[in-house]
């Protein structure tokens, strides 16, 4: 049996040829998110915004959307979204934080209910008070911040310092776009969105550090090589890995964006494209910004002894 | 790295016999747990969570103002009483400002007694013995010129506050025991939060007025003399106050502030109905010294009407016909039978010590909880065979291999959950899936050395060999990157995104396991009888 191969071994992709075009895309396209962040905002859930969130579905026939959100205005409960989710039954309704503590929020549910009765299968309801909301984004912060700084720590600690700093600069690049991500498409920002982040964030920095493994270890066999050409032999040597399992996890992400359902369709969309972020990143921004970073990478501390030339041969062409 | 000693065979297989005999029982009806199977072996099953079998998770806020001001007040009767022992003291403007009881002493030489007796309402909480700091609830501050303030200390109120919350788990307990809800979770959370999850739940608005209300009940003398409308303008005589009531469109009574009676004097309360309307209506018995107050009073006030007040609203306002002496009564008010249960719920279980409100909902119906799970299982399926397909295309017998590997890894996966009894979420077995994706990763790195080491002509024992070893770091290098991230997830994640962390976390731990032990047991296994002249990858 001819098994499938993605890549022909012995590739020689000259992938730092590209990286003044990588840096620049990756660039722009970072602005780009700051820029429509800016202007366009994130659709931030009831999670970080507080409000209510209720999931209904119509019992006869499809719901009509004009309808439900005519009776909810008639509420009076502020600014309202009503959308279909999923089924054409199936409809997703958003009510804005109202003035007022606790009590306001929690008093919407009733008076929704009240006002659809019967006639509808109520499947999920989320309030979440003003307070709450306010510690639900710290804490959303406050850990992608805590997981970035531990992973910087964790890699310094096994290679070097401009490993762990590149690590970081690849991996907040893939945060800064998956939060674009958000902001582009407007897709619901929650807390199910920071676990999706946080997964991206693993993911990148897995496969950034494969790279990484693999520069080391031929930094310590090649010493007098230039440092453009280790690191194109490296990636070349990891493409198919690299690939290979960025496939897998993709095919399993699109089982889960396609048959997993509406309620965390956010969730696995976002994580479909901070996987496809995360694998660029590690090839074309994590590698080459070694070269950046320090031109006389001093590679691993147990190959100093010998590297008095080999600091020469660092130097790029 | 090829060779491994018969108890590390044994080990690795008996950890995936036991990992099969944990998940057996989750294909048993629990009917068929108790019946069939050996109580000396695990009958865990998963715990699904609320998204998944529906139900309800209430974060409750207690209120503290709401705490400090019912605390304020009776402190202000307390020191109105103190100073109204003999010899009498003279004082002015005694009144809540803010957080404070304040008053002014009108006798120079009274400062000192003032301030002595007030002392005595500190309330000690704890005492200094053993070396530790005396803790009171206040603090008295004494001015020059005869003001004197109360205020709460902070340990004071801190401890205060630990003994409300805990009280309030208890009343809530004893309420949601009663009311024979399905058996929900109530935790404290933070210094002022409980957390009550009820999975299951089919009716989460019961639950929420069952667990919601403060039930502080109370009796009060009504007064006629003075009409409602009167009142609401602010002619209201001292010591009484305006209160609505529940039916009757919500006219207002003026009733006494101090009441008759409150809640702690029941001992009982019970739904019964009224022989001559036959309407629900909840009756209860009172304690002994309850029941003696109770036919003083009313033997006192032939003729007047008394309001029986929940949370500040009056239910019913019956008259009182003749002295009630057996210390029994009912409560009727326009009750369903459901309604006269709750009620009767409420006073067995007792007042609730401070408001609460809800700061955070999530409620879940059945049908979403079924469908959920409907598509978890279906997106679950669909993801590991295209992987598994996706590795045989490309990795042939080694595919097989991490295949086998990968079946292993879920297998392990669910007998973790069941062990610790981990609640399983929509997004956690989005995490299993995407550890479905990420699983291979490992096999791939492994293969892909196999390949590197076998083309630079080795032999494929050798190379085999050396794949293993050289990839072992970046393995573990790689999954302990991910895992940091994971960890910090499961610590500041709550509810459905915990749940996402938790599978997870454990999934990268099985597979380091599968990856480094039982992939390497297959392929040593496979060299030693087959004798590769060639590794085909």
């Amino acid at each position: 049996m001819r098994l499938l191969r993605l890549f022909p071994d012995d590739t020689k992709i000259p992938f730092m040829k590209w990286r003044k075009w990588s840096f620049l895309f990756s660039g722009i396209a970072s602005v780009l998110c700051f820029v429509v962040l800016y202007t366009h905002g994130m659709n931030t859930g009831i999670d970080f915004q507080g409000g209510t969130l209720m999931e209904i579905q119509t019992k006869s026939g499809p719901a009509d959307l004009e309808g439900i959100r005519h009776t909810l205005d008639g509420l009076k409960l502020g600014e309202v979204q009503v959308q279909s989710f999923g089924a054409d039954n199936d409809v997703l309704i958003r009510i804005v934080r109202q003035n007022g503590g606790d009590e306001a929020q929690t008093a919407v549910v009733d008076k929704v209910q009240a006002a659809f009765g019967d006639s509808v299968d109520y499947r999920r309801t989320e309030v979440v008070g003003p307070r709450v909301s306010g510690e639900l984004a710290q804490n959303g912060i406050l850990g992608i911040i805590s997981a970035l700084g531990l992973i910087m720590v964790y890699v310094w600690f096994r290679f070097e310092w401009q490993y762990s700093l590149g690590a970081v600069i690849a991996t907040l690049h893939d945060v800064v776009l998956t939060i674009g991500f958000f902001a582009v498409s407007q897709v619901e920002f929650n807390l199910s969105s920071i676990a999706a982040i946080l997964t991206i964030v693993g993911y990148s920095l897995n496969d950034t550090v494969v790279v990484y493994d693999r520069i080391r270890e031929m930094r310590r066999k090649y010493k007098r090589l230039n440092l453009v050409v280790l690191l194109d032999l490296a990636i070349n040597q990891t493409l198919t890995r690299t690939t290979n399992t960025a496939l897998t996890t993709l095919i399993a992400l699109s089982a889960l964006v396609i048959f997993g359902g509406e309620v965390i369709r956010s969730f696995t969309a976002s994580m479909l494209f901070g996987v496809v972020i995360g694998t660029y990143s590690s090839i074309f921004i994590a590698a080459p910004v070694l070269i950046f970073l320090d031109p006389q990478l001093a590679g691993d501390k147990s190959a100093k002894k010998v590297e008095d030339d080999s600091e020469e041969a660092a130097e790029p062409a | 790295m090829l060779y491994f000693s018969r108890w590390k065979v044994t080990a690795i297989l008996l950890t995936i016999f036991v990992a099969l005999v944990v998940l057996i029982p989750n294909y048993l009806s629990s009917d068929q747990i108790k019946s069939y199977w050996p109580s000396w072996l695990p009958g865990r099953q998963v715990v699904l969570g609320l998204d998944l079998q529906g139900g309800v998770y209430l974060l409750y806020q207690v209120d503290v103002n709401d705490y400090k001001q019912k605390r304020l007040k009776s402190l202000e009767g307390d020191i109105r009483q103190a100073m109204r022992d003999e010899p009498r003291i003279g004082y002015t403007g005694l009144g809540i400002q803010g957080d404070v009881v304040q008053m002014k002493v009108r006798d120079a030489d009274k400062f000192d007694e003032a301030a002595k007796r007030l002392r005595n309402l500190l309330t000690p909480l704890s005492t200094g013995a053993l070396g530790g700091v005396a803790v009171t609830e206040f603090q008295l501050d004494q001015g020059s010129d005869g003001l004197m303030r109360l205020g709460f200390s902070e340990a004071g109120l801190d401890k205060r506050l630990g003994t409300v919350v805990q009280q309030s788990i208890e009343v809530i307990r004893r309420r949601v025991d009663q009311m024979g809800a399905v058996e929900p979770s109530i935790q404290r959370q933070g210094s002022d939060r409980i957390l009550v999850e009820a999975p299951g739940e089919k009716d989460p608005a019961r639950l929420k007025n069952i667990i919601g209300r403060t039930a502080q009940m109370t009796f009060h003398l009504v007064d006629l003399n003075v009409s409602p409308e009167e009142a609401a303008k602010g002619n209201l005589p001292p010591g009484e106050i305006l209160l609505k009531q529940k039916e009757a469109g919500g006219i207002p009574m003026v009733v006494d502030e101090t009441p008759l009676m409150t809640g702690e004097d029941l001992t009982d309360a019970q739904t019964s109905f009224q022989s001559q309307t036959n309407e629900p209506v909840v009756s209860f018995r009172l304690s002994t010294s309850g029941a003696r107050k109770f036919a003083q009073v009313t033997s006192d006030n032939v003729g007047r009407l008394f309001a029986i007040v929940l949370d500040d609203e009056i239910i019913s306002a019956p008259r009182i016909n003749e002295p009630i002496t057996q210390g029994s009564g009912q409560i009727s008010g326009h009750f369903t039978v459901e309604t006269a249960n709750d009620l009767a719920v409420l006073l067995r279980a007792g007042a609730l010590p401070a408001k609460l409100s809800v700061a955070e909902e999530r409620t879940v119906g059945p049908g979403l909880g079924a469908d959920s799970i409907a598509a978890g299982e279906r997106a679950a399926m669909i993801g590991t065979v295209a992987v598994v397909i996706f590795m045989l295309a490309a990795y042939g017998l080694f595919g097989v291999f991490a295949n086998v590997a990968l079946v292993v890894n879920l297998i392990l996966i669910m007998a973790i959950i069941t062990i610790l009894q981990a609640t399983l979420t929509l997004p956690g077995i989005a995490g299993i899936v995407l550890t479905m994706g990420m699983a291979v990763d490992s096999n791939v790195l492994i293969y892909e050395r196999i390949r590197e080491e076998q083309r630079l002509g080795r032999s494929p024992v050798s190379a085999i060999d050396a794949g293993f070893r050289r990839a072992f770091g970046t393995i573990l290098d790689a999954n302990i990157t991910t895992l940091i991230a994971a960890i910090v997830l499961f610590q500041m994640g709550s509810g459905p995104v915990k749940g996402f962390a938790v599978t997870h976390v454990i999934g990268i731990v099985t597979t380091m396991f599968t990856a480094i032990t039982f992939t390497r047991l297959v392929v040593a296994t496979w060299v030693r009888y087959r004798r590769p002249s060639v590794v085909p990858l």
